[in-house]
């Protein structure tokens, strides 16, 4: 019943990316964008990481796709599909991703991973305590520092979007 | 761990939509649908995390940590982004690759 899920999400997923690279209108995109992002929350539904898959739906799907969608609406002609990209670009990109991923998949297929059959439920209460924890192997240092990145980024942003010198 | 399903097929599934991710960041010209292609790598990235701490090491919890720690400097990345692109927009009207020869004024 699991596997069956599983291979359901991949298809969706993958579908949906290829997709996404390959629509030329560009509010379609980030919708496919957004369908790509709800499968990866359901492979952390699957995994049992439910903190993990609240905060991928909460974050992208919620907030960088609205982000995106505003940002869209400023900037694009909704009605003007993007140019197509020149068939030779396509042709070399495609032979270097088929590349790559056969070079990557070889490697993981000629791995012997030591799969373990226990399976541990992690809770929201052990993954806050392992946040917060300064001893060994705490997250409290990168914890902070995530903190004032986010302050800096969206300080920045604001800073970046409002100024208003015009070229020349 | 996911019943029935090996680490094999999951670690294939996000090197697929990584290359994906890939391809369209090489093919595409403009800066938002670029944009969309780095959010791919960087979910599958965050997948692949998630999924060597589940299967090999289920005790621990690092891998979802670092998850949570890639989700959030994505949002702060796309944020910042987002914002240099619309600033862009506004001084030359195109957010196209090959109209940008212009960061520094």
């Amino acid at each position: 019943m699991e596997r069956l899920f599983f291979y359901f999400i991949a298809i969706i997923i993958l579908v949906f990316s290829v997709m996404a690279v390959n629509s030329r209108n560009m509010m379609r995109s980030i919708i496919y964008l957004l369908f790509v992002l709800l499968g990866v929350a359901g492979i952390y539904f699957l995994l049992e990481y439910n903190f993990l898959a609240a905060v991928e739906l909460s974050v992208y799907a919620g907030g960088i796709i609205i982000l995106y969608i505003n940002s869209i609406m400023l900037i694009d002609k909704i009605g003007v599909p993007m140019e197509k990209p020149k068939g030779s670009r396509q042709l070399l990109a495609g032979l270097l991703s088929i590349f790559g991923l056969g070079v990557s998949l070889f490697a993981i297929y000629s791995y012997h991973f030591n799969q373990t059959a226990t399976t541990t439920e992690t809770t929201v209460k052990e993954l806050g305590k392992h946040l917060l924890s300064y001893g060994n192997n705490g997250f409290i240092l990168p914890f902070e520092l995530i903190s004032i990145f986010l302050l800096a980024a969206l300080v920045g942003a604001i800073a970046i979007a409002k100024s208003t010198k015009t070229l020349k | 761990m996911i019943e029935g399903v090996s680490i094999y097929e999951i670690l294939t599934l996000t090197t697929t939509v990584f290359f994906i991710g890939v391809y369209g960041f090489v093919t595409r010209k403009n800066l938002m649908a670029m944009l969309i292609s780095i959010e791919l790598i960087l979910n599958s990235a965050a997948i692949n995390f998630v999924v060597v701490n589940k299967y090999l090491f289920p005790a621990k919890m690092d891998g979802d940590i670092f998850s949570i720690f890639i989700i959030a400097i994505a949002a702060g990345e796309t944020a910042l982004a987002l914002a240099i692109i619309i600033n862009l927009y506004r001084l030359i009207m195109s957010v196209k690759t090959k109209d940008l020869e212009t960061m520094k004024h």
